[in-house]
């Protein structure tokens, strides 16, 4: 070891002495701190130079770099000359091609095959059932909630309306216009409109209170006594029965598929299901045109460009797996068929 | 070594003249380099031995079962092979217990007996041990040594130099090498890397561990463990006055002087202690301390000035021992306390213990399948049209197996007369990952009585149903 301290006396300092004894030296730093400043410095200029780092703008142009040596990819709709060179967009091109690399093998697969073959492949629709997740979060969750949960109106009114949900739960087995997985593929390519005429012209007053007692009977346990027991029910089913109600909703109540009216004997309600709420449904329809009237409208995601076929195709597998896919059920209750044949239960 | 610095002006008054302690520091800077100097004895053979246990490091990963690597930690694939048992992510929990083992391990030897550690099985230590043989080997004995540094560069220094740093350098590569075939297949890394195709992770590894080693053992040395190693800060703070460490006897051994002619026979000599101030203790440090100074941050407690104290108290027939592994109550004449009674101790070793026992648990309790059930949170549950409730569950099951196999699924509790929907027929679980799916279950609405209710999941090996794994969670149902 060496003799020498920092306190020897044959360092060179500044001459400046603070407290008596503090003194400046003046060493160099070492020799490899000052060459790798030295470095750094000159990697600025190359650095500088290399990416489109100098903010001069000359001619409607700016400084586009030297390029990057090994990157040649050409973007569409720029000159073939900037190939070389860097820009942000290109990062994020290359980024996604590393992402496209990894799902082409699939992506091409669902470009040809059906939705049902598509749920039947137990590999494939794990992949849809995820990507199908972020399309559902950007395209549907606005009006069925995320994760198809439904969006009920939480103050007293929602837009001028107290209809309950705002768009059907996805996650039971009840639906509308069929549960297959073909039918909620149509559902997603054409959107839907419900309907249901306004009855506040055509049924009076007692008449629609009637009939929503019955209404809301049928969807209860043991609501066909109830029949008997309250004058009003039998009312109201006889007004079901006379009126244009079965036209719809046909003779057993549960629904047709084919126009998308609802099963009124299960105890899935599309709108508000008390008593208030069914008269209100009743009186002004839906979708009729009365300022009052429910609104149920699912729009037409491929005529507004927002949705290719195959994210079609993901979000009808991702929708039926949510948990109320139909796998080889019949479409829905055919018209013709009468009223005490159909199966109780609809599941 | 630095000899400690006279103050300049011992009279200077004002509060600054507390700084002026500081020049009694003599701290080894490392403008100069330790060339040590090797003397035979036992604590040098000690060394040798735990030195050699890094052999393990270099060629254990050669060993092969059943056509495999036998240990890899196949961080790649996820997969941790011992042997016969593979140990997969899911079980890392483990680690953090070994690592619990390795840390009081330490610390309960650092308690009893200082940086033994540091001494004798640090990989800096062995690595610098291992670099400064070679360098003995080809530029002779420290005083060479250090005239050769001092020399001309001419065609025998650049000779000499260019040879030592080539042997450092495929030492260096050979650690790289060796470290790297603990993560990948060793037949096939060498394969790789002798047609000059290693990943680039791989490549970056071996340039990583061979600039390390050259550049920590080769040149910074001593400096890594005085400034760089937080281990040694740690061990340091661990050692108290029960803990045995090279100490030098200051009683015995001052006041120090220089050996006079005829003085050995007269070993009664009062004037004088038994250091005869000869500077070999210096000499074979390889931090460059001096042990007679007392306990240091330096010191890594390597017990080679024990050998070279020892072989001269012999030469000058003095008893052995002037410098010993002792504790500061010996020295300073306090009671020395038994090993038993330094409950510190015991508290790490019940620690320890208590990792082992974990571990022990873990490796006994692997099994081939592992369970985990999230259930839906968003929404907890579903009025399906009948008026019944349905849960969601994702399910993920490990097969820790070497082959894919199907399961079947069953619940136990929840609720009465609930139906298990997506597991009809058994569900295909690939070996090796982890397969997710997803199980409903449906029950009556009537039956459901509160709104959390406990249910037990099953999966069984389709084909041998003792092949079980379960797990527990909850069947949500609408308020009551």
């Amino acid at each position: 070891m060496s003799e020498k301290h920092n306190s020897a006396g044959d360092v060179k300092t500044t001459g400046h002495v603070w407290d008596d004894d503090l003194e400046d030296f003046t060493n160099q730093p070492p020799r490899w701190w000052m060459l790798g400043l030295t470095a750094s410095a000159l990697w600025v200029v190359v650095y500088w130079t290399m990416y489109p780092g100098i903010p001069v703008a000359l001619a409607g142009t700016h400084f586009k770099g030297l390029g990057l040596p090994g990157l040649s990819l050409h973007l569409p709709g720029t000159d073939p000359k900037d190939d070389g060179k860097w820009s942000a967009i290109k990062e994020l091109a290359q980024d996604q091609a590393v992402l496209d690399e990894v799902r082409g093998p699939y992506e091409a697969k669902l470009k040809t095959m059906t939705p049902a073959a598509i749920l039947a492949d137990a590999q494939l629709s794990e992949y849809v059932a995820r990507s199908g997740k972020v399309l559902f979060a950007d395209n549907c969750a606005a009006c069925h909630g995320q994760n198809g949960v439904g969006t009920r109106q939480t103050g007293a009114k929602f837009a001028q309306r107290e209809q309950g949900l705002m768009a059907p739960i996805l996650l039971d087995d009840d639906w509308l216009y069929g549960g297959t997985i073909d039918t909620i593929h149509e559902t997603i390519s054409g959107g839907r409109q419900g309907m249901m005429v306004a009855h506040k012209d055509t049924l009076s007053v007692q008449q629609i209170d009637d009939v929503a007692k019955y209404v809301k009977a049928m969807s209860e346990e043991g609501g066909k006594e109830k029949a008997d027991a309250d004058p009003a029910v039998a009312a109201g089913m006889k007004v079901f029965a006379e009126s244009d109600c079965t036209a719809c909703h046909g003779a057993d109540a549960k629904g047709m598929a084919a126009m998308g009216s609802a099963n009124l004997t299960d105890k899935v309600w599309r709108f508000d299901g008390s008593l208030e709420g069914i008269k209100q449904t009743i009186t002004y329809g839906v979708n009729s045109g009365d300022p009052s009237s429910r609104v149920a409208i699912m729009p037409n995601f491929v005529a507004a460009g927002k949705l290719s076929p195959v994210e079609i195709k993901k979000l009808a597998v991702y929708v039926f797996k949510f948990g109320g896919g139909k796998v080889d059920a019949p479409a829905a209750p055919a018209v013709a068929e009468g009223p005490a044949a159909a199966p109780a239960a609809t599941n | 070594m630095r000899e400690p610095v006279q103050k300049k002006n011992p009279e200077v008054v004002g509060v600054t003249s507390i700084y002026h302690e500081h020049e009694e520091w003599a701290v080894n800077l490392g403008d100069s380099t330790v060339h040590a100097k090797r003397m035979p004895g036992r604590f040098r053979t000690l060394k040798y031995i735990t030195s050699s246990l890094w052999l393990f490091f270099f060629f254990a990963s050669y060993v092969r079962w059943e056509g495999k690597q036998a240990i890899l930690l196949d961080v790649n694939n996820r997969q941790f092979h011992f042997f016969e048992l593979t140990i997969l992510p899911q079980d890392i929990w483990m680690v953090s217990l070994l690592l619990l083992i390795m840390a009081m391990t330490l610390f309960a030897v650092t308690s009893v007996a200082s940086r033994v550690f540091c001494g004798y099985f640090c990989f800096q230590t062995v690595w610098v041990d291992m670099f400064t043989w070679i360098e003995g080997k080809i530029e002779g004995n420290p005083n060479q040594r250090h005239k050769l540094d001092a020399a001309p560069w001419d065609a025998r220094k650049i000779r000499i130099k260019v040879m030592k740093h080539v042997i450092w350098l495929a030492i260096a590569i050979f650690t790289g090498i060796s470290f790297t075939v603990w993560f990948v297949d060793a037949h096939q890394y060498w394969h790789d890397l002798l047609h000059l195709n290693l990943s680039l992770m791989e490549w970056a590894t071996l340039i990583a561990f061979t600039l390390g080693t050259y550049f920590l053992a080769g040149f910074m040395r001593e400096q890594v463990c005085m400034w760089l190693c937080p281990y040694a800060r740690i061990q340091a703070v661990m050692a108290d006055s029960q803990t045995i460490l090279p100490t030098y006897d200051v009683k015995r051994g001052e006041p120090r002087g220089r050996l006079r002619r005829g003085a050995e026979a007269d070993s009664s000599n009062a004037a004088q202690g038994d250091c005869i101030d000869c500077f070999q203790c210096v000499q074979v440090c390889p931090t460059g301390v001096d042990i007679r100074e007392g306990q240091q941050l330096g010191c890594i407690t390597c017990g080679l000035c024990l050998d070279a104290c020892d072989s001269v108290m012999d030469k000058i027939g003095r008893p052995r021992g002037l410098i010993r592994y002792a504790s500061l109550d010996e020295i300073e004449g306090r009671p020395v306390k038994k090993l038993y009674q330094h409950p510190r101790t015991f508290v790490y070793l019940a620690i320890l213990l208590g990792a082992l026992g974990g571990v022990v648990y873990g490796l006994s309790h692997l099994g081939a399948l592992t369970l985990r059930v999230a259930p839906e949170r968003q929404p907890l549950y579903v009025t399906m049209s009948d008026g019944s409730i349905q849960n969601k569950y994702t399910f993920k099951v490990l097969n820790k197996t070497a082959n894919d196999l199907f399961v079947n699924v069953t619940a136990e509790q929840g609720v009465k007369g609930q139906i298990i929907i997506g597991a009809e027929q058994p569900k295909l679980v690939t070996h090796g990952r982890s397969t997710s799916f997803t199980i409903f279950v449906k029950a009556p609405a009537e039956n459901i009585e509160k709104e959390v209710n406990p249910i037990e999941f099953y999966v069984k090996n389709a084909e041998h149903p003792d092949m079980v794994a379960e797990y527990t969670t909850m069947f949500n149902g609408p308020k009551r």
